[in-house]
């Protein structure tokens, strides 16, 4: 059964911890509850996303750097 | 010269008082923007507004391409910077310039210089400006290391020279503390950047954060006293006053004029401070570094000499000599500036971006509430959470104090939590009202008084 990993916050999320590093996680990527998979950058500090159930990333919804509102899909874990 | 058509390459609040002073002059004003700031009061108060982006600031406000096309575009002849953003961006005051463009600031090249540690502090050296006693540089061997030790006097850190971001400082109080530690840093530093050079500095223990105002025309250059600014949260300026209320006037004119004595060195141009550290037991100061721009606090200044600054900086651009003679610079009562931020101090400052329901706005004498809100506005999360700035003036520091008190309580920003109530407990505090504090006071008091801050 996939489900929505839903923003907590508004702001920039990414997908990486900086830069010139990978991602937290891929597509494809197995994840437990509490994995980081992204940030959210509001107003200059930065806020872990975490996964709220484990399984399989299936996909990515919003991109890196996208603007997002709280309560928008970031990814699709199944 | 004189400038026709300004573009203003920054956001918020400092956005609205580029606009305010430009219009003063008679300069037409564009406001460049991010999508996420079409509603903003600088967009809407401005005579043409261009979109250059996404919200994301990479790719708006830093977009360097995107601020000249709107200047070609708009047939600016000008572009004022603000503050954060690209206002201390030499590659972007070039860029301005090599489009045929006035840039509100100084050359590139003293950007460069001033933005760039060791050459700042090697130009403050010559200009003859105190700067915190150190290695000149990297020391490599424990001999050399323990001379400059006690030559600076301890307390001393000890930082890696290759270092960055707190990595490898150690703090050594004596010789025998700094013989233990000093290997240990060394290694440190060799593990985390494969280089185990070292670079000694002295600690100055419960330093004040104290900043000299400069205007420059490139030629001649005068200050307009200084600002303390003190009370800070992880190295962010939370209250700023002017003046310092702890600064003898016999510091005060050494300080003021070394900060002249650098500005005049480096041909500086526009709006400047220059910051230093300051000992309140030995009253000696020490260069920290030069802000190139205009600053967030630099409105206290305004109150206490009637300068307008922010003009004056444009009038400078414009290609106006400085009209100003150090010797008719006075400094008249005290002002006090709190920052409002969209942050919920009952939650360690959790940024609180959302809707503006309401907003009353503080007024009567000696009060300015320099701000980027109306009621309606959606405070975006992309950007700091700078709303506004309440300044006021008053005759004495005591007066000012109650004039903040009473100005807070007029202050209401419905529906986001703000750090007003940080300001009405600092306005109130004994330690701010004997102005005894220092740039590591306000952490520490922050813990004591979180259950204040909650309720």
């Amino acid at each position: 059964m996939a489900k929505q990993l839903l923003s907590p916050l508004p702001g920039t999320f990414y997908r990486r911890p900086a830069p010139d590093k990978p991602a937290f996680k891929n597509e494809g990527d197995k994840v437990a509850v509490g994995d980081v998979i992204g940030l959210i950058e509001v107003m200059k500090s930065f806020n872990e996303v975490k996964a709220d159930m484990a399984g399989k990333i299936v996909k990515f919804i919003a991109e890196n750097e996208e603007p997002v509102m709280a309560g928008q899909p970031l990814a699709e874990i199944a | 010269m004189g400038i026709s058509k300004l573009l203003i390459a920054n956001r918020g609040e400092i956005a609205v008082r580029i606009l305010r002073a430009a219009r003063e002059l008679g300069i037409k004003t564009v406001q460049v923007h991010s999508t996420a700031d079409t509603e903003s009061l600088a967009v809407r108060m401005a005579d043409q507004a261009v979109n250059i982006g996404p919200p994301h600031a990479a790719k708006s406000y830093l977009n360097i391409p995107a601020i000249l096309d709107a200047a070609k575009q708009t047939g600016a002849d000008a572009v004022h910077p603000g503050y954060g953003f690209l206002a201390e961006n030499a590659g972007f005051a070039d860029a301005v310039e090599a489009a045929g463009l006035i840039f509100v600031g100084p050359k590139g090249d003293s950007i460069r210089v001033m933005g760039d540690k060791v050459a700042a502090r090697a130009a403050a050296e010559a200009a003859g400006v105190p700067v915190v006693p150190g290695s000149d540089g990297r020391v490599d061997d424990p001999e050399s290391a323990r001379l400059v030790a006690q030559a600076i006097g301890f307390p001393v850190m000890i930082k890696a020279a290759a270092g960055g971001g707190g990595r490898g400082i150690r703090i050594a109080h004596d010789m025998s503390e700094f013989e233990t530690l000093m290997p240990q840093a060394s290694a440190e530093a060799k593990a985390a950047f494969g280089d185990g050079g070292l670079y000694i500095e002295k600690v100055i223990d419960r330093a004040r954060h104290i900043e000299v105002q400069i205007l420059g025309d490139g030629k001649r250059a005068i200050h307009c006293f200084e600002r303390e600014c003190s009370l800070q949260r992880r190295r962010q300026k939370v209250w700023e006053e002017a003046p310092s209320a702890v600064l003898p006037q016999a510091v005060r004119e050494k300080l003021c004029d070394s900060a002249v004595a650098l500005a005049e060195a480096v041909n500086y141009r526009g709006a400047g401070t220059i910051e230093y550290l300051y000992d309140d037991q030995t009253h000696h100061f020490y260069f920290i570094e030069m802000n190139t721009r205009i600053q967030v606090e630099h409105p206290v200044t305004e109150m206490i000499t009637g300068i307008d600054l922010v003009r004056e900086m444009i009038r400078i651009a414009g290609g106006e000599p400085l009209r100003i003679a150090q010797k008719d610079v006075r400094m008249n009562g005290h002002a006090i500036e709190a920052r409002i931020n969209a942050e919920d101090p009952a939650k360690n400052f959790m940024p609180f971006p959302g809707a503006v329901e309401s907003l009353s706005v503080p007024g009567g004498p000696g009060t300015r509430f320099d701000t980027m809100l109306y009621a309606g506005y959606q405070v975006p999360p992309f950007y700091d959470s700078l709303l506004g700035k309440l300044i006021v003036w008053d005759e004495t520091r005591d007066a000012a104090l109650d004039r903040m008190a009473r100005a807070l309580r007029e202050l209401h920003v419905g529906g986001i939590k703000t750090t007003k109530p940080l300001h009405q407990l600092l306005a109130a505090d004994p330690a701010v009202r004997q102005a005894q504090f220092h740039t590591r006071w306000l952490e520490p008091w922050l813990e004591q008084n979180a259950h204040r801050l909650t309720a």
